[in-house]
């Protein structure tokens, strides 16, 4: 009975971690070029909206996904533009696009309240995986987008530490002067990894309203996109320890649906408020281990994050 | 001079221009939000809407007549004093994106103290000093916790403080749907009357103009916290060497300013402010905690913050601006335009800004 119950959370949790995930690993890439952006919750707004939208009106979910993408990469093109170009303060910038995300979502999204009739991405049950006992449930009887995630996990992580654009990645955010000097178009390589970055916002928020929590609503995202930029942090900037730390938010997340069940809950629903605060809670006590951690080793966000990059003039 | 060291082929570049002229400087903000606005009208006839009419519409329900006046000031009331509180902050450099959740819980205390810690039959000058002291505390409680993370564990205060908003908004939501709610639904019983901030309508029967204006009390505190911060910034020694640590930390270290002390009595005061901001909302306009009370007052705080240049007198101004915005959202469907017009200026004034700094040049190899 209680396995049956955890195993449940835990399928939720990895399910419902599925956009955390995109968003973080989205991040990840941004940061490891140098550019933090704080406006990943803006994207995945518009992302979510644009997705149900697009599904709504062509009646291909798929679609919906590619238009989620193309628009989250439109955003932090804007993103890029202005920090990478324009040298603007990064925070300055990626808080105005979460703004700009989160109103732009909502007026153009108004429409697509009503609507509950979007289609959504499938579910595909893994013929034979799927029946393991305990492990079946919780990894292999999902909607497609969790499998995409598990396959994106591998694949970041590859491209970071294994291959060659990975290593001028990590230059490009540690030592852009360095990465300069070998001949690496700094400026292209960040606009590049932010629009990524975008991209895969937007997925996170296609992901959600089509197939996690599969309606419109403003603000559904509920604090999803900030939350991956504190795993960033959590993650080291990491996409394998990032995925771990996404699909534990998510069964934090669903922590307070999935307790109703418990007995004690029912004699106390008051708890529910508390239990809200949990992911949030968490984010802040998640943080304080890592930034410890990070003292202790000395290792933490690539040394040029936040910072434009100049190429000084000679003589100037 | 990157020209001749590095030939490429045609290509556009930005170039930093060294010299603004003064003049510049007066005349592109206004510059710029024309151009927000420009852009907010093309992302609203997006939505089929008429962006001429709509603006119309805003401009007039916030500005046309006194009760629009009155109605703006109601939402700039807020906004200057939580607007003081983050800029406070931002001057070091400190990220506070928490003033929504100091200022719920700035509330949250100062409708303690009016409902459950002072008997109804305190007068009122008491009851609004205590609620006023208990709101800056409740605040600057909720911008310590971050402060001391930042400081003694360098934990990064853009997502703590982001974080607190929520518990702060789901901690309101507990007291206000169960041990204080009044039968249950999302609201605490109405403040006793002497726990409300003065309003201008309240001396209708001595100054026949004000009949009907809700406009409270709360504008001058506003005005009079702006006008102690702008004295400080100038002035003092303590505002001061909180510029220079904004501008350079380790010169100040050097200095031998002692940082993280800092760092927490800086995030503190920005708290207390925005809770202050909270205190005046439950005590001059709602009379009661209830749930969203706020529409994101301290989201908006941040930009008009930004906008002032962390100016009190000129945040004064923007949050006028913002509040007439807000007034303006109330009246045109859908809901959220005001929101999206806030993101389109910040990011035009903000990209904007850095272009009026650069001068664009083609090159060719």
């Amino acid at each position: 009975m209680e396995l049956a119950l955890l195993v449940n959370l835990l399928a939720a949790g990895v399910r419902s971690g599925t956009p955390i995930l995109f968003a973080t690993i989205g991040e990840i890439f941004s940061e490891r070029a140098g550019v933090l952006n704080l406006g990943v919750e803006g994207m995945m707004l518009m992302g979510a909206m644009t997705a149900y939208g697009v599904a709504y009106g062509t009646g291909n979910p798929w679609l919906g996904v590619l238009a989620a993408m193309g628009i989250g990469g439109l955003l932090a093109l804007l993103h890029a533009f202005v920090t990478v170009t324009l040298r603007a303060d990064q925070v300055v910038s990626g808080l105005a696009l979460t703004f700009l995300g989160t109103g732009l979502s909502a007026v153009l999204g108004a429409p697509l309240v009503e609507i509950r009739s979007a289609p959504r991405l499938p579910n595909f049950r893994i013929p034979f995986l799927a029946d393991i006992p305990v492990l079946g449930p919780i990894f292999f009887d999902h909607n497609v987008v969790v499998y995409i995630g598990f396959l994106l996990i591998p694949l970041a992580w590859f491209y970071i530490y294994r291959t060659r654009p990975g290593l001028e990645l990590r230059a490009l955010g540690e030592y852009p002067a360095a990465a300069d000097t070998l001949g690496i178009n700094v400026i292209r390589q960040r606009y590049f990894y932010v629009i990524l970055g975008g991209a895969l916002a937007g997925l996170a928020g296609a992901s959600l309203s089509l197939a996690i929590t599969p309606l419109w609503v403003e603000g559904m995202t509920a604090g999803a996109g900030w939350i991956a930029v504190g795993l960033v942090i959590f993650a080291g900037w990491d996409p394998v320890r990032g995925a771990m730390g996404a699909y534990l938010f998510g069964a934090i997340r669903r922590l307070p649906l999935d307790a109703q069940n418990l007995t004690f809950f029912l004699k106390n629903p008051t708890l529910g408020y508390f239990m809200n605060m949990l992911p949030y809670l968490f984010t802040i006590i998640v943080l304080v281990i890592s930034s410890r951690e990070a003292m202790r080793r000395r290792a933490g966000a690539p040394a040029a994050l936040g910072v434009p990059y100049v190429r000084e003039e000679r003589g100037a | 001079m990157t020209a001749q060291s590095r030939p490429r082929t045609s290509r556009i570049r930005f170039e930093r221009v060294q010299e603004q002229p003064r003049w510049l400087m007066f005349v592109s903000p206004i510059i710029l939000i024309g151009a927000a606005l420009l852009v907010g009208a093309l992302l609203l006839s997006l939505t089929g809407a008429n962006p001429w009419f709509v603006y119309q519409r805003m401009a007039q329900a916030a500005f046309g007549d006194r009760y629009g006046w009155s109605d703006t000031t109601i939402k700039a009331t807020p906004l200057i004093l939580a607007g003081l509180g983050v800029s406070i902050a931002f001057r070091m450099r400190l990220w506070n994106i928490g003033a929504e959740g100091q200022l719920y819980i700035g509330a949250f205390c100062a409708t303690g103290v009016a409902l459950h810690l002072f008997s109804p039959e305190t007068p009122a000058w008491l009851m609004l000093t205590a609620m006023a002291i208990a709101g800056f505390l409740g605040g600057a409680f909720w911008g310590f916790i971050p402060g001391v993370l930042k400081a003694k564990l360098n934990v990064n205060e853009i997502i703590t403080t982001l974080m607190l908003n929520y518990v702060a908004i789901f901690w309101n939501n507990y007291f206000i749907y169960g041990p204080w709610s009044e039968r249950g639904f999302g609201l605490t019983p109405q403040f006793p009357r002497n726990a409300w901030l003065p309003r201008f309508t309240d001396f209708g029967a001595a100054v026949p103009s004000f009949r009907g204006l809700t406009m409270h009390a709360g504008i001058f505190l506003a005005l009079i916290v702006a006008l102690i911060l702008w004295v400080v910034w100038r002035r003092t020694k303590w505002g001061f060497e909180v510029s220079i640590i904004g501008d350079n930390p380790q010169a100040a270290r050097y200095a031998g300013v002692n940082l993280a002390r800092k760092i927490m009595i800086v995030m503190a005061l920005s708290g207390g402010l925005a809770g202050l901001a909270g205190m005046a909302e439950v005590s001059g306009v709602v009379h009661r905690l209830q749930e969203r009370f706020s529409p994101g007052y301290g989201f908006t705080a941040i930009i008009v913050a930004w906008l002032a240049k962390l100016n009190p007198l000129a945040l004064i101004v923007v949050a006028y601006l913002f509040a007439g915005l807000l007034v303006g959202g109330d009246v045109i469907q859908p809901a959220g335009i005001a929101q999206l017009l806030q993101g389109v200026i910040l990011f035009v004034v903000v990209g904007g800004e850095m272009m009026l700094r650069y001068r664009i040049r083609i090159e060719r190899s």
